[in-house]
């Protein structure tokens, strides 16, 4: 049972996966750990909750691998998603911990699957939580009550009294009271800012009322602001977020992963004027996933429809909603409420531009328009089998990367370039020192996973000493 | 459009996990639905018996309810799976005895040992009722032998036909050729699935009662319970072997292969209903078809009565308690051979089945 009287050695703030992975290593350095986390049981964990794989280099294939993922590779893919936007030092040091994490999140209670049918072709490179994010929660939850760490939900941490970089108590509103705790140390695992709509206006205007956020409503940022205000030194650009293209219709938060779309190569992508604004057949998955958040982000109102016809339907993944169906594209812009006349001759010239070639998603083949502007360089197909369909997107926010700079201990550092006496980081609030843009898909829960493990064993040796 | 509500609600359910598929590591189910873009009815019940309800996809859910997406797919499995005993049920008449399968059951094993009792006072003097009696074809002195085969056979006969054709109906519904049942490797595949109820593990992880991982071991008290009642049946197999083939009569000594196999299957089957019974008790609630409470209960119970009254029989046979054990004994397990096609015991059938066709699927789709 947590003690709110007695002075912990480590203090958690989060409930994800950084957070529980630094509670784990702290307690088991031996210190006594308070894990405080604002979401109710159900809903803990925030965004780790959507997860599904994370990415963790090895030098061989194992059970649940299907073959090695070499550092320098690892390091590689990193530094061509970022171009460049990466702290070579630290992201190296992450990824030659995150070797062993593979073993050490096991020893934890977590466990992988093999690679089945829905991973992605991501077999060799990711490895996939059995059950998903939850069940990791779930069990790095279970072990945690075995080994004696505390943890106390519904507890919003909402002020901190810190000096000259030193943590000495936190303010968190549990049950209806507000209640301090001190603590010797403290790891900030509370996650990015990306459900701070206000926030988020600060760099994108009124256009961020219309994103959606895929993941909780709880992280509001409100420990990374609190944590800049105390003068601990800012990483990464305030704009820079992983958003994808995902169904309008999803819930303004938490919707996941079931309302992404991937099926832009296989139509045209179309604004509320009936126009095409970007080329649909750029690049292979995961890349262009990547890319059509911020590109719907730019239309105006912030959505776009995916059009499509009826030879496309069954060849990507289903999602959530049903597409909109109408017999003629006339009729489907009226469903869709856009100009009707302007998505017929958006079509026409769509269609009179392609040139045949021969069709294969997997691969960046040789269908393509002609004269056209702008062009689909890749996937180009008439869309001429009636019915035809639409998807109505928006920009789906996954997660934002503007941070708390840190060292390779994870402690935090200052504006004034010195280390903080007792602070740690880990997870989104600390993601932008080593992805500084772009992403690499499993690249999170690899950076919450070291850098929480990492916090928790120096915070629990800081609180010693 | 679907045939019910429930079907309809597994079909929501079926295009969320579809677009989800986190859950594909856990069992059949998921790998099964990823098979599909489109889930009718059939195929919903296919999914709905392939499902043993070992709970980790809800636990694992992201999506569970208080979640405004409210995806509870072993309640509604659970549902949609009840729902189909009752429409494969044969004759379509009896098809109500689903819907208060508690009561129904109770009122029918209530009557069947009533009609023993009285049956064998009226026929045997009070003398021999309540007399001892030991020794080879000691039992036959109340019922004749070969009225007793008759009236059992023609029980159990009733039971494999009304299974035999409700297994029918599922098949045709689910839209499975009759050729998949003559393939041996899908056949054996099934019966190490079932054998080892390798899909109650939620993946490995064993089932358990709540998010907290606390284990209910169902696993071991069905085993009890499914490998108890084989060897009681064994028991019953061997016994009419002798009867016949070698002549001779029960009942037999302790040492023997009857008496044994009964022992030990028969205490298979106290142990594993009240386990069972136990798990389901402390289960999530949230997780449950609370109105099949009644039919899961009294299946257990009808089980765990078999065994208490078999095992009272053959701890009692020599004292002057005998008459009336055997009429309660026979009385059950008659009740139990003919409510066999109306009642838990057909999910047995179904789940093989549909882990047939899974064993087929998967084989040729990959
Ligand atoms: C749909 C979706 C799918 C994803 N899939 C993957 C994937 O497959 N692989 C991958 O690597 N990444 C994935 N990500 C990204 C991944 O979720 C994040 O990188 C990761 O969860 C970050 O972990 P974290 O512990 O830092 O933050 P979170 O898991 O978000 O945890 C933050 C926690 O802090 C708590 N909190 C916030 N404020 C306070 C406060 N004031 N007081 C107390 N507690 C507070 C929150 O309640 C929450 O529990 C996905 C994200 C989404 C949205
Ligand atoms: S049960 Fe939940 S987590 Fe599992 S596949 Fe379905 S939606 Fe996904
Ligand atoms: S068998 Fe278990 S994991 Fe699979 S669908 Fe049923 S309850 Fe869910």
């Amino acid at each position: 049972m947590a003690d709110l009287t007695k002075k912990y050695d480590v203090l958690v703030i989060g409930g994800g996966n950084a957070a529980l992975c630094a509670a784990l290593s702290a307690r088991l350095e031996g210190a006594s750990v308070l894990v405080l986390e604002r979401a109710e049981k159900f809903y803990r964990g925030g965004n780790t909750r959507h997860t599904r794989n994370m990415r963790c280099a090895h030098d061989e294939a194992t059970g649940t691998l299907t073959g090695p993922y070499p550092e320098d590779e690892l390091f590689e893919d990193l530094l061509r998603v970022t171009e460049g936007e990466t702290d070579e030092e630290l992201a190296r040091h992450m990824i030659h911990e995150s070797k062993d994490m593979l073993n050490w999140i096991v020893e934890q209670g977590v466990r992988f699957q093999p690679p089945l049918a829905g991973t992605l072709g991501l077999g060799r490179t990711n490895s996939f939580f059995l059950g998903g994010g939850r069940a990791m929660l779930n069990a790095l939850y279970n072990t945690a009550a075995r080994i004696g760490v505390d943890v106390l939900y519904e507890a919003e941490v909402t002020s901190m009294d810190i000096e000259e970089g030193m943590f000495l108590s936190a303010t968190a509103h549990i049950d209806g009271k507000d209640e301090t705790i001190r603590a010797g140390a403290l790891v900030a695992a509370a996650g990015g800012f990306e459900s701070n709509i206000d926030w988020l206006k600060e760099y994108w205007g009124e256009a961020a009322e219309n994103f959606l956020i895929r993941g909780t409503a709880n992280n509001q940022g409100t420990i990374l602001k609190m944590l800049l205000d105390k003068n601990v030194q800012q990483i990464g650009d305030p704009t820079q977020c992983h958003a994808v293209a995902i169904d309008a219709r999803a819930p303004k938060y938490d919707g996941g992963i079931i309302t992404r779309l991937d099926c832009v190569v296989f139509g045209i992508v179309v604004n509320k004027h009936s126009e095409r604004f970007y080329d649909e057949g750029e690049d292979i998955w995961p890349k262009r996933y990547a890319i059509w958040g911020r590109l719907v982000a730019a239309q105006p109102d912030q959505i776009a429809y995916i059009v499509f016809d009826h030879d496309s339907l069954h060849r990507f993944m289903p999602s959530l909603f049903p597409p909109i169906k109408a017999d003629t594209i006339g009729e489907l812009a009226a469903v869709l409420e856009i100009p009707a006349e302007t998505l017929e001759k958006t079509v026409t010239e769509f269609n009179g531009a392609v040139v045949d070639g021969t069709f294969d998603h997997t691969i960046l083949d040789d269908c393509h328009t002609d004269g056209i502007e702008p062009a689909k360089t890749h996937w180009a197909r008439r869309l001429e089998t009636p019915p035809y369909y639409a998807y109505p997107v928006r920009p789906g926010i996954t997660f934002t990367y503007l941070g708390t700079r840190v060292n390779k201990e994870a402690r935090m550092i200052m504006d004034d370039g010195k280390l903080s006496a007792n602070m740690f980081a880990a997870g989104e609030i600390m993601s932008g020192n080593v992805l500084g843009k772009g992403y690499a898909a499993g690249i999170g829960m690899t950076i919450g996973s070291v850098f929480g493990r990492i916090a928790g064993r120096e915070a629990a040796n800081n609180a010693r000493n | 459009m679907h045939g019910t509500d429930t079907l309809t609600e597994a079909d929501r359910l079926m295009t969320v996990c579809n677009s989800c598929r986190y859950c594909e590591g856990l069992c059949a189910v998921f790998p099964a639905m990823i098979m599909r873009q489109e889930f009718p009815d059939g195929d919903l019940n296919y999914l709905a018996n392939l499902c043993h309800g070992c709970g980790a996809c809800f636990y694992d859910c992201q999506f569970a309810p208080p979640h405004e997406f409210k995806v509870n797919v072993p309640k509604v499995m659970a549902q949609a799976r009840a729902e189909s005993y009752e429409a494969y049920a044969w004759p379509r008449a009896f098809s109500g005895l689903f819907a208060r399968n508690g009561l129904a059951i109770s009122i029918i094993a209530a009557l069947s040992v009533a009609i023993f009792i009285f049956g064998f006072a009226v026929v045997n003097d009070p003398a021999v009722f309540f007399g001892v009696h030991t020794g080879p074809g000691s039992f036959y002195v109340l019922m004749p032998h070969n009225s007793m085969v008759v009236l059992f056979g023609a029980a159990f006969l009733y039971a494999i036909v009304a299974s035999i054709m409700g297994a029918r109906m599922f098949w045709r519904d689910i839209g499975e050729p009759a050729s998949t049942l003559r393939e041996p490797q899908s056949l054996w595949q099934a019966m190490k699935d079932a054998g080892k109820l390798r899909y109650l593990d939620g993946g490995g992880a064993d089932c358990s009662a709540d998010e907290d991982a606390t284990p209910d071991h169902r696993r071991f008290y069905h085993h009890c319970t499914f490998y108890g009642f084989m060897l009681c049946f064994a028991a019953t197999s061997v016994a009419t072997l002798y009867h016949y083939l070698l002549g001779m009569v029960a009942p037999y000594p302790w040492y023997d292969a009857p008496v044994v196999l009964g022992t030990i299957g028969g205490i298979g089957l106290l142990i594993g209903p009240v386990g069972l019974l136990k798990a389901k008790l402390k289960r999530d609630p949230d997780m449950q078809d609370k109105e099949r409470f009644g039919m899961d209960v009294a299946f257990l119970a009808m089980l765990f009565l078999t065994s208490l009254t078999g095992l009272a029989l053959l701890f009692l046979r020599d004292t002057s308690a005998m008459g009336i054990l055997l009429a309660l004994h026979l009385g059950v397990v008659f009740s139990l051979f003919i409510t066999m096609p109306y009642g838990k015991f057909v999910h047995g059938i179904y789940r093989f089945m549909a882990l047939v066709r899974y064993a087929r699927e998967s084989h040729t789709t990959t």
